[in-house]
């Protein structure tokens, strides 16, 4: 039982800004950073671009995690759009927490395209975290068996 | 309050017959007990329809959107704050509006009357303060401040924000109620419980979408429940495909929901559907220090920022 727990991979889908965080990830791959494989990266135009059906499609579909990260406050390549985003994933963080899920599976960043070690940094934890939380059992979706 | 229904039929008339509105909208007496239905009248002479008393819970404000007519509306306290927030998001121009306001002591929670007597009620009669309540076998009164809806118990806005005219005096204000205790009773809650508390209250939901047609805030050409590529939500009652169309609902409802209580009282099946709009309520106001529809000027909560905003669970 134990050793199943250890090979468990979580599976984290992550939004990441084409301008920022998606640039982060190449350039952690250049600099042959070591981050695990656990994500599957969804690029996105602008952190703005990220509505909470995003969030809660991955999730019914069976995420374990969801990670969305875009520019610092200030540097958004469209000015101001991550700065409506951020009030907006407050409030879902919250409503999320309210109804019982936990938060751990739910993560956020800023990271610049110049942050490639940050980038190895963040995902590293947030797998380590999401692997902490376990398995996903909430608001999966189940798909229909057919025969 | 009731009444107010005299000064209403008058104010109605007066606006009608001067051509200062096209189209007055109030309440008419439903045909069944505690249901007042919306009357939209278009001359004077239909209006000694219109009636006032406590169950006038029904949010007009949905009459309000895609308009080009001039309309008279009524507006409570609540129903006023969704006329701030149609204008805020242009559904309607504030020169089309004559709002008519109605200080409101609040409306009665007819599932609280209905529990309270045995045998089902026939008639109803409101006089002062007191409602009564009769049946083939049985006649009951109750003090209508004693069987309000949960939501008016603790209501913050009783008097209209915004308004052209008013029906009667500004009522007093309500002090010394905890709006959110019931959130905070929630919040201290572990996880478990929360989910518990989550499923259980969705579990009887029948998706009929009675809510989403009773708010006013609920005016998308397609919602998302009815999108189909790509399909966000399922239509069936899967408790999956429920909990998901709850969340997204109230998560729609951020920085908007004036807690009028609409969606509680269609709801045919009693779901406290408050329990998450509440919750985000309670954030618009502890972090943004915001209430939806009480200022007509500002921009709607996610429809504006500050470069100070909360950021300590962003790394």
């Amino acid at each position: 039982m134990e050793k199943e727990m250890q090979e468990w991979q979580p599976k984290i889908v992550a939004f990441l800004c084409n301008w920022c965080t998606y640039g982060a990830a190449d350039l952690a791959g250049v600099n042959r950073l070591q981050y695990p494989p656990n994500f599957k990266v969804i690029r996105v135009p602008c952190s703005g671009r990220i509505s909470p059906k995003l969030i809660l499609a991955a999730f019914r579909n069976g995420a374990d995690g969801v990670w969305i990260s875009g520019c610092h406050p200030g540097d958004c390549h469209y000015i101001e759009g991550n700065m409506y985003a951020r009030r907006r994933f407050t409030l879902f963080r919250s409503l999320f927490k309210h109804i019982g899920i936990d938060e751990r599976r739910l993560h956020f960043s800023w990271i610049s395209a110049a942050e490639g070690i940050k980038f190895a940094e963040v995902a590293n934890d947030i797998v380590k975290t999401v692997k902490e939380v376990g398995p996903a059992k909430q608001l999966i979706k189940e798909k229909a068996q057919v025969a | 309050m009731v009444n107010y229904t005299d000064k209403i039929r008058e104010t109605a008339k007066r606006l009608l017959n001067d051509g200062t509105v096209d189209t007055f909208i109030g309440y008419r007496k439903g045909s069944l007990p505690f249901v007042n239905n919306p009357a939209i009248i278009h001359n004077a002479e239909e209006a000694d329809e219109l009636v006032w008393d406590s169950n006038c819970a029904l949010n007009l404000c949905n009459y309000l959107t895609n308009r080009t007519d001039k309309i008279g509306v009524l507006a409570t306290g609540c129903n006023s704050r969704n006329i701030a927030m149609h204008l805020k998001e242009n559904k309607i121009k504030r020169e089309q509006l004559v709002i008519v306001g109605v200080p409101c002591t609040g409306m009665v929670d007819h599932r609280a009357v209905k529990g309270m007597v045995d045998g089902e009620i026939l008639e109803v009669t409101e006089a002062g303060e007191e409602i009564t309540v009769k049946g083939d076998d049985f006649e009951k009164t109750f003090k209508t401040a004693d069987v309000l809806q949960t939501n008016c118990q603790t209501c913050a806005h009783r008097n209209p924000v915004i308004f052209d005219e008013l029906v009667a005096d500004e009522v007093p204000e309500l002090d010394g109620v905890n709006q959110y205790a019931d959130v905070e009773a929630v919040e201290a809650q572990s996880d478990e419980e929360k989910w518990q508390n989550f499923e259980n209250i969705f579990e009887s939901c029948i998706r009929c979408y009675a809510c989403r047609n009773a708010c006013p805030l609920c005016y998308c050409p397609t919602c998302f429940v009815d999108e189909s590529k790509p399909q966000w939500v399922g239509k069936s009652t899967d408790p999956t495909d429920t909990m998901t169309f709850h969340f997204l609902r109230a998560f729609h409802m951020a920085g908007r929901c004036t807690d009028c209580g609409a969606c509680e009282r269609a709801c045919p099946v009693d779901i406290p559907l408050r329990y998450l709009t509440k919750k985000l309520n309670k954030d618009a106001k502890d972090i943004y220090d915001y209430e939806s529809g009480t200022n007509v000027e500002d921009k709607a909560l996610l429809d504006t920022y500050k470069p100070t905003d909360l950021n300590d669970f962003i790394r």
